[in-house]
């Protein structure tokens, strides 16, 4: 079963968020890798891009399936997980670890508070 | 009906089944007012249909065993008695998309076998698995150049063959793109071209052996697209690439090609078969289906359809291209054909072709009032300028049985003095014997018999 | 079973061909063409005798599934037999041997069969006119919106919205992407008819057209198809006919007369033009008499002196693939719709539908049917019973390859969960019927007490289910020659 860190925070287009100092590092939840399944390809931003609040920055496949990565903040992409090139399988193995996708310095990190808190975004996944 | 099964006693079984007293329960959908007739012949029987049909192609005058000439775009090559004898397996031939890999290992693999040999041909990293024709392979290659680059216009030259160029037309007729056609007069100036691209051009898209048969200079061309920050698009005759360096090794980011040359009849143009290639990095701006080699629960090598999440049945209006159907008959023509062919076999051929060109070339230049267009190099077809109009010399031609070339008055008035003869290895040397000594012949008499169809003569 | 690669058989210097000796003089390759032109090494094409083409691509076929070979119910596909006499009629020299350029004079019989083709699909689809040119059912979908914005603009419209249902097929958006529309989406209402209250909402001045399937995806007649005509026609649309399930209702109802202004039809699903495995096909685009100027080029008319290719039609959108189609399939489509006639196309209708309905009788019992029939020429069945159990829709596609037959179209329309899309047609008889219908019954049972075999499955085919996962992770599309594939 998939599980959702309580030092997270989530999207309603199944993003988290971390805070790390100035900067912020997200990916996907394991649910939304458990529901893509076996993912194949992700589309990643470039570093030094500009991403708008859930509007989409990249794109994530899986074998029969294509969803759009959407920006949890506004902000300025720092680094991207360039591993997941290779290995993208990671995502599904370890989605809040090894499987993140890009760091950013969020441009109004008060949105920040606006988002699902762990036990609100397990309660989204359970309506379906 | 012998492909209706269902005698009556099982069609009133079935409808007990169902629940239902008569099949027109099960239309009751269908608005009475909607409930309409089907105004075409009553039914035949096979002989009868067959009968009917084979009067209609008796009208044609088909080219087997006749002299002719005519290429820009479908050639008459021979057709190993291998190729149909596949290709007429029903196992290949009724089978559906390849969409359940356990099912289909065959037409999978063949698709595999295809793309790798079209990567060797073109010099390119990765082919999907065939297209409809090269003229759309030239739009949908147009395609992958505008999301590539971000960028909205297309150049075409004037030796890109109309047939091709008029699809892109159509589809480039739309808000937001535009289309610049760069004149051209038998071969292309690589300084000229540059000078006409800007930054707002996505793609170049040149075709070698170009429509009057001229070898263009890929490299330097394809170095002007790239000095714009344009894709390179090469269009070839893939025969000729047996001899004539790949596109991948003169710098092209996207080859196209008609296949038909590769086993494929001629049958009034269609189906054919379209080829495109590019280098790795635009695997997923590909079009269509691609085939990849995976294994299977117990590692055994298979084929599966991948990279699917491109296509339309999963991104809908995202796909990269609208296609679902790709040439699979024909390529499974063009893959066994390859394979008879070879290594070796392929370039003798293509130099063959180009023997027959070369001393068709030598005799017809020197025929008085006759003279090749330009100097430029070809391999299997060229352009004569003739000293009467081109259509006026097939005419001539065809009265003494002869299928002449390609007119090229039907593109441009101003080269209607100008005829495009293409030759394979089914040309002899007789027939092209004949043909000079009829053109030889053509000039005294072209204007008396001008004169007898216009009535002036009795 | 596996088949070696063709690349992995034969030796250095092995043919598999013969030319003809030069019989003009033999001149070397750089006395023609300047070496700065030539290629350098000669492309890694197999080097293979005859008889080891004839083995290993007869191996390869023997590894397909075929529909003549067996059933093959795939839903929207119309898999139904492909008669012999078709490709006996498309290998006639006087079809195959004739170049698209040849004069006109000398192919009149190709011509008056493509004019004729045009007027029957006319008839049958109840259109004015029709092209022949495009290759395949997208492209037809693709020329139709073409036809269509170009008329829209001749009127000094602007109109970029294409509609289409949620349970359209995948080609409909996409093609309305290619014509740079924007697509916008009509949901399915509790019955799977296109929601028309919603309909009306969503149609406005931006309005090009509507793209509409009649029978549905679902295999469902469209009542309010008329209704929908009206409501899209007085917003100043055009309604497009998507004819991949024409096979439904032939002589029982035409697209032209409910409303439709612009269709294509698949000669490769209902007028038998065998599928090639995956192509070609051909996708005629018919219109009424107000869309015929836009109508690509050239379209066969009859003149006083024969057929003519009329490439002068002032509005026309231009050309959309190049010559005038896939000819040798409409050969094939010509000879089925005159063996069948009027007589014989209604009967493949009639029967079509009755193996639907047949199906559903005696499988809805066992598998969820989410909408109230009666059915058309197929029926969409759900596996949620079944995926409870712990066998869903692919694992039931795969167990029924181990009773020998193909599966049919699995999640889709993506309207219905877990989707089973059975398309009988009308060529199979009451025994193959009756086979599949076990077949499915006995699957359906193994999901309830034994989920790990329909699980495992398949475990007769030629390879067991393959890793798609690893195929697009770490895309191997091609074979490359020992020593590339090394370095």
């Amino acid at each position: 079963m998939a599980d959702f860190p309580d030092d997270l925070r989530y999207t309603t287009s199944d993003e988290w968020v971390r805070l790390e100092g100035d900067e912020m590092v997200s990916g996907i939840t394991a649910y939304a890798a458990e529901q893509l399944g076996d993912i194949v390809y992700v589309k990643l931003p470039e570093a030094g891009q500009q991403i708008e609040q859930s509007e989409p920055y990249g794109e994530i496949e899986s074998v029969k399936a294509v969803s759009d990565l959407k920006a949890p903040l506004s902000g300025e992409v720092t680094v991207v997980n360039a591993d997941l090139d290779q290995n993208p399988a990671v995502i599904n193995d370890d989605p809040y670890g090894q499987g993140w996708i890009f760091r950013f310095r969020p441009s109004n990190p008060g949105q920040y508070d606006s988002l699902l808190t762990a036990e609100a975004y397990e309660a989204k996944t359970k309506e379906g | 009906m012998s492909y209706l099964p269902h005698t009556p006693a099982e069609r009133e079984e079935m409808l007990r089944a169902i629940g239902v007293p008569s099949v027109e329960d099960l239309f009751a959908n269908i608005p009475e007012h909607l409930r309409g007739t089907l105004p075409i012949p009553d039914a035949l029987s096979e002989m009868e249909t067959l009968q009917l049909v084979q009067a209609l192609a008796a009208e044609n005058l088909n080219l087997a065993g006749r002299p002719a000439f005519l290429g820009a775009g479908a050639y008459r090559h021979y057709i190993p008695a291998a190729v149909p004898a596949i290709t007429g397996r029903s196992e290949f031939y009724t089978a559906y998309t390849p969409y359940q890999p356990e099912l289909s290992q065959g037409t999978l693999q063949v698709i595999y076998e295809y793309q790798s040999m079209i990567a060797e041909l073109t010099g390119l990293d990765v082919a999907n698995a065939s297209l409809y024709d090269a003229a759309t392979g030239v739009t949908e290659a147009c395609t992958i150049a505008i999301n590539a680059t971000g960028r909205s216009t297309i150049a075409t030259v004037g030796g890109l063959n109309p047939q091709y160029a008029r699809v892109l037309r159509t589809y480039l007729h739309q808000e937001g793109f535009n289309l610049l056609e760069i004149p051209e007069e038998w071969v292309l100036d690589p300084e000229q071209v540059a000078a006409a691209l800007d930054e707002s051009v996505a793609g170049l898209v040149v075709q070698s052996p170009n429509l009057f048969g001229s070898i263009e200079p890929m490299a330097d061309l394809a170095a002007a697209a790239h000095d714009a920050g344009a894709l390179f698009i090469a269009v070839s005759n893939p025969l000729s690439l047996a001899i004539l360096a790949p596109p991948g090794d003169v710098g092209a980011d996207v080859a196209v090609g008609c296949g038909q040359p590769f086993g494929i009849p001629l049958q009034y143009g269609g189906p054919y078969l379209g080829i495109i290639a590019a280098r790795a990095g635009l695997a997923r701006q590909l079009p269509g289906r691609i085939c990849g080699a995976t294994v299977d629960g117990e590692g055994r090598r298979g084929y599966v359809l991948t990279l699917q999440a491109r296509e339309q049945h999963i991104r809908r209006e995202k796909a990269t291209s609208n296609i679902c159907t790709n040439h699979q008959l024909m390529a499974l023509a063009a893959t066994v054909y390859l394979s008879l062919l070879g290594k070796q076999g392929l370039p003798e051929l293509a130099t063959l072709c180009a023997q027959k060109a070369h001393y068709a070339a030598r005799r017809i230049a020197a025929i008085p009032g006759f003279a090749l267009a330009s100097d430029a190099p070809f391999v299997n077809e060229f352009t004569v300028r003739t000293p009467v109009p081109a259509a006026e010399v097939n005419r001539y031609l065809l009265r003494r049985e002869i299928i002449g070339g390609f007119d090229l008055g039907r593109v441009d008035p101003a080269l209607q003095n100008y005829l495009v003869l293409a030759f394979t290895e089914l040309n002899t040397r007789q027939q092209i014997d004949d043909l000079v000594s009829t053109l030889e012949s053509l000039q005294p008499e072209v204007a008396v018999e001008a004169l007898q169809s216009a009535g002036g003569v009795a | 079973m596996t088949e070696p690669l063709i690349f992995e058989l034969g030796a250095p210097g092995r043919k598999g061909y013969t030319l003809p000796a030069p019989d003009v003089p033999a001149e070397p390759l750089e006395e023609m063409i300047p070496a700065r032109y030539l290629r350098r090494t000669p492309a890694n094409l197999p080097e293979v005798s005859e008889p080891d083409v004839i083995r290993h691509f007869t191996h390869l076929s023997q590894m397909n599934y075929s529909i003549d070979s067996g059933f093959y119910p795939l839903g929207s596909c119309t898999m139904k037999y492909n008669p012999k006499v078709n490709e006996v009629a498309a290998s006639l020299p006087g079809f195959r041997d004739i170049h698209p350029l040849q004069p006109e004079s000398t192919v009149q019989g190709a011509l008056r069969l493509m004019y004729e083709l045009q007027e029957l699909l006319g008839a049958i689809a109840g259109m004015d006119a029709f092209t022949l040119q495009p290759a395949a059912g997208a492209h037809g979908e693709l020329t139709g919106l073409f036809i269509i914005q170009a008329y829209l603009r001749s009127k000094g419209e602007h109109r970029d919205e294409v509609i289409a249902p949620n349970s359209s097929h995948g080609t409909n958006p996409a093609s309305a992407a290619m014509a740079r529309a924007k697509l916008v989406t009509v949901g399915t209402d509790a019955r799977g008819r296109v929601d028309i209250e919603e309909l009306r909402r969503l149609v406005s001045d931006r309005t090009a057209a509507l793209m509409l399937t009649n029978p549905n995806t679902l295999g469902l007649f469209e009542e309010d198809v008329e209704e929908m005509a009206r409501i899209v026609h007085e917003a100043g649309g055009l309604m497009y006919y998507d004819g991949a399930n024409l096979n439904a209702i032939m002589g029982k109802a035409r697209p032209g007369d409910m409303g439709f202004d612009v269709v294509h039809l698949n000669l490769h699903k209902t007028f038998t033009t065998p599928h090639g495995g995956g192509g070609p096909g051909a996708g005629p685009v018919g219109v009424k008499e107000f869309l015929r100027p836009f109508l690509p080029v050239p379209i066969v008319e009859r003149a006083d002196a024969g057929y003519i290719l009329q490439e002068d039609l002032p509005q026309t959108i231009g050309k959309v693939r190049s010559f005038y189609g896939n000819f040798a399939m409409l050969v094939r489509a010509y000879t089925y719709i005159r063996e069948m006639g009027r007589q014989g196309l209604t009967q493949v209708s009639e029967d079509a539908v009755l193996a639907a309905n047949y199906l559903r009788a005696r499988l809805q019992d066992l598998y969820e049917a989410p909408f109230p029939g009666p059915n058309m020429h197929e029926v969409v069945l759900s596996a949620r019973r079944q995926k409870a159990q712990g066998a869903r829709a692919l694992d039931i596609a795969k167990r029924l390859m181990d009773y020998g037959f193909h599966a049919p179209t699995i999640y889709f329309p993506l309207t219905v969960e877990e989707a089973l899309m059975i398309e009988p047609t009308e060529t199979e008889n009451k025994g193959t019927l009756d086979a599949f219908i076990e077949a499915m019954r006995a699957i359906a049972g193994e999901a309830a007490e034994n989920p790990e075999i329909v699980r495992g499955a398949p475990h007769d085919a030629p390879v067991s289910r393959l890793d798609e996962a690893r195929a697009a992770r770490q895309p191997d599309l091609r074979w490359r020659p020992a020593e590339e594939a090394s370095a």
